[in-house]
């Protein structure tokens, strides 16, 4: 794997690999152990979008297994100054950069970077495409939340179509097994009756019954605001996830969120702080997976 | 020019002639091989296949305004190189050709290409869709026919678009697409733009279109002409008002016939083969943004189901130059449209090979069809002036920058090797494209 730009097509037993490297990269980091894998790699975040735990953690995973690292600060680059993506990424190329960590508002970018360069390419979220990264550690919260993904009924809620996280999570967790359900206004999940594998539900209480594990989505109130929707309150009526709806799910179902959360539109102050959350859990897994990447996409481990 | 074409397949879509026989060319006529004197060059033929030369009725030439893409004197090599005798040149130019005056300047420009460049004119100033052009004038100056291309004529327009053009017996090429329908759409809507996290283009936007301008060609009797159809939809509604009398002809373009909207995920298959192993290294390749997008395949074998039943006119090729930093950029940053002056016969030839279309009738569609649209003639007859193209159907080539004679080389083609070798082009009686077989100074 000398990429790692989509979770779609990658082979069970590649994903449960990187799912067991994981847990040893986050036992080695708890001990303080992490092993020099990436001492000859100089890893660049080139976050072309605003994010906080995604950038955060691969750059702490870059670090912790001792590689260079830089940050592309796109305002104060040359980017601001109409360079190409293409162009961009070859100047870091030529300056030594061998990985490059992508996000990107326009889907597939990372493809382009990756056919264009030298550069190892791991897609930190393209557009509304994929974003494989979150799917891996969302697996692997689940995973360790549920004792496994095969046959758990696991139902996403929110915006799906505009979702990289809902997309990659398809993919990924139906590779594991699960079975998968999405829910959401019409608009939020049209077409995705012809996604193989995935049911449709058309209210709340139909989405979480029987429910394994419910992940509600972020209403991305700073893209497309409002549209599919009628108001932020009736979505939050309809569609916000608070205790007492998760009853309707089977006894204990978790609850995860890609975060930032929205409190009191998809998710209560109660449900995202409450026993069943694995919100936390989730951030904590981001830099031990983020690290199990970059150890694979260098090939510093079998 | 004066030599002869030895035991070529004649096709002759105008007279309906498919067979073996001699081409003499005398002084740049096409005579009786009796009429050749014995020392006249001799060309073995066999095995090539001589038709009428090609007219494309949709070609952008990027001049003025973006000759570092084409310009019309390399669009119009491009052309005889892929067997086009003839382009219609789209006004989408920087500035538009909205005014007989650059009409003029363009075509003394065009007065010594390799092909014929006809020029189509703008509907409305600008292309800003406000104000009709001088319709009457532009016609007069030599515009073949008028379009807006790249948008639909705006509603409160089309009927007095419609009637200029017919004032001045033109056609009003029509882009078929309903601008609110398709607003942000990047590639066809269906199960790969929902994988891929791209806006999907609904089929409704053309159909909604095509009903709307054939309402209005039907109500005004003008000659309405829908450029580049790419929904079995469309299609229906054409056959539908033709039945009703309505005076409408389409084109769609090799790409809409070939390729489809799992390209977009890397696919490479034609549209007839059953789709292939996605090389998802390839996905999100910005020269298969198109406008209107590939086809769902279901779609892509309708249209070659439509052109092998005769209800599509023409092939046209949409040839859309663009310079690298233009389709190497994200897929949504991309520019739409490919280059396919070279490639079309090829396409078409593999679509022949496949048992899609017959031979004949791929040829019709790529010359004597789309001629008549614009008023030109083509025949293979004794006594007509030479205008022809000669090509071996089973040879291959492969798509290179430098294999192409146009400025880009913005195709998902690229590094494709496809049949169909274009030895010889005479565009109205002077050979411009020569791939060898011809001695110099024949």
């Amino acid at each position: 794997m000398t990429h790692l730009l989509d979770v779609d097509g990658i082979p069970r037993p590649q994903v449960e690999r990187l799912l067991e490297l994981a847990v040893e990269m986050r036992e080695a980091r708890a001990a303080r152990r992490s092993p020099d894998l990436l001492e000859r790699e100089t890893i660049a975040t080139c976050f072309y979008e605003a994010s906080t735990r995604t950038r955060v953690s691969f750059e702490l995973a870059a670090k912790a297994l001792g590689a260079t690292t830089v940050d592309l600060a796109i305002a104060g680059s040359s980017v601001g100054k109409g360079e190409s993506l293409v162009d961009t990424m070859r100047t870091l190329e030529r300056t030594g950069v061998t990985v490059a960590v992508l996000r990107h508002g326009s889907a597939g970018a990372p493809w382009l970077v990756a056919r264009e360069t030298g550069l190892r390419v791991v897609n930190a979220g393209d557009g509304a495409h994929a974003h494989p990264t979150q799917a891996l550690l969302d697996a692997l919260t689940l995973r360790e939340a549920l004792g496994t993904l095969d046959g758990a009924r696991v139902v996403i809620v929110g915006d799906v179509a505009h979702s990289r996280v809902a997309r990659s999570n398809l993919h990924l967790l139906g590779t594991l097994g699960a079975r998968l359900r999405v829910a959401g206004p019409p608009a939020f999940v049209a077409g995705f009756d012809a996604w193989p594998g995935v049911e449709v539900a058309t209210t709340l209480d139909g989405a979480l019954d029987g429910a394994d594990a419910v992940m509600t989505l972020r209403v991305q109130l700073e893209r497309d605001a409002g549209s599919g929707i009628s108001s932020v309150a009736d979505y939050a009526r309809a569609w916000g996830i608070t205790p007492e709806r998760l009853e309707r799910a089977r006894p204990g179902a978790p609850l995860l969120h890609p975060g930032p959360t929205n409190e009191g539109v998809e998710l209560s102050a109660e449900a995202a702080n409450g026993p069943r959350s694995l919100i936390g859990r989730q951030v904590e897994n981001g830099v031990p997976v983020r690290m199990a990447v970059l150890a694979t996409v260098c090939g510093a481990v079998a | 020019m004066t030599f002869l074409l030895a035991g070529a397949r004649v096709v002759d879509p105008s007279s309906g002639e498919d067979a073996v026989r001699d081409v003499a060319i005398l002084e740049g006529r096409l005579v009786d091989p009796a009429q050749l004197s014995d020392d006249a060059p001799r060309v073995d033929a066999a095995g090539l296949v001589v038709a009428p030369g090609f007219c494309d009725l949709h070609t952008h030439l990027r001049e003025p305004g973006g000759e570092g893409a084409e310009t019309i004197a390399s669009g119009a090599r491009a052309a005889v190189r892929g067997g086009f005798t003839t382009v219609c040149a789209m006004p989408n130019t920087s500035p538009p050709l909205d005014d007989p005056d650059l009409l003029a300047d363009l075509a003394s420009r065009a007065a010594g290409a390799a092909a014929r460049v006809r020029f189509i004119g703008a509907v409305t100033r600008g292309r800003a869709g406000e104000a009709l052009t001088d319709v009457a004038a532009l016609a007069g100056a030599g515009a073949v026919a008028f379009s807006d291309d790249g948008a639909a004529v705006p509603d409160a327009l089309l009927e007095a678009a419609l009637g200029a053009a017919m004032a001045s017996d033109r056609p009003l090429f029509e882009h078929a697409e309903d601008p609110a329908l398709a607003a942000g759409a990047l590639m066809r809507a269906g199960p790969t733009a929902l994988r891929l996290g791209l806006t999907g283009w609904p089929p409704a936007a053309e159909l909604a279109c095509v009903e709307r301008d054939l309402a209005a060609a039907e109500a005004t009797g003008a000659r309405l002409h829908l450029t580049h159809l790419s929904t079995g939809a469309a299609l229906d509604a054409v056959r539908a008002a033709r039945r009703r009398g309505v005076r409408v002809t389409c084109d769609v373009t090799p790409h809409h016939l070939a390729l489809t909207d799992a390209w977009v995920s890397g696919d490479r298959a034609w549209s007839w083969e059953e789709p292939g192993d996605v090389d998802g290294a390839l996905a999100y390749d910005g020269r298969c943004r198109v406008n209107p997008p590939l086809p769902a395949r279901d779609d892509a074998l309708a249209l070659l189901a439509g052109l092998a039943d005769g209800t599509i006119d023409a092939i046209a090729t949409d040839h859309a130059p663009h310079p690298p930093e233009r389709t190497l950029v994200p897929f949504d940053a991309a520019a739409p449209g490919l280059i396919g002056l070279e490639t079309a016969l090829s396409i078409g030839l593999a679509a022949v090979a496949a048992g899609r279309v017959p031979l004949p009738v791929l040829l019709a569609a790529l010359s004597v069809r789309p001629a008549a649209i614009i008023g030109e003639q083509r025949s293979l007859a004794v006594g007509s002036r030479a205008d022809l193209v000669a090509f071996d159907p089973v040879a291959t080539w492969t798509v290179m920058p430098e294999t192409l004679a146009s400025r880009s080389s913005n195709t998902p083609l690229l590094g494709r090797t496809l049949p169909g070798v274009v030895r010889l082009t005479i565009a109205d009686g002077r050979v411009t494209w020569n791939d060898g077989i011809l001695a110099p100074r024949a």
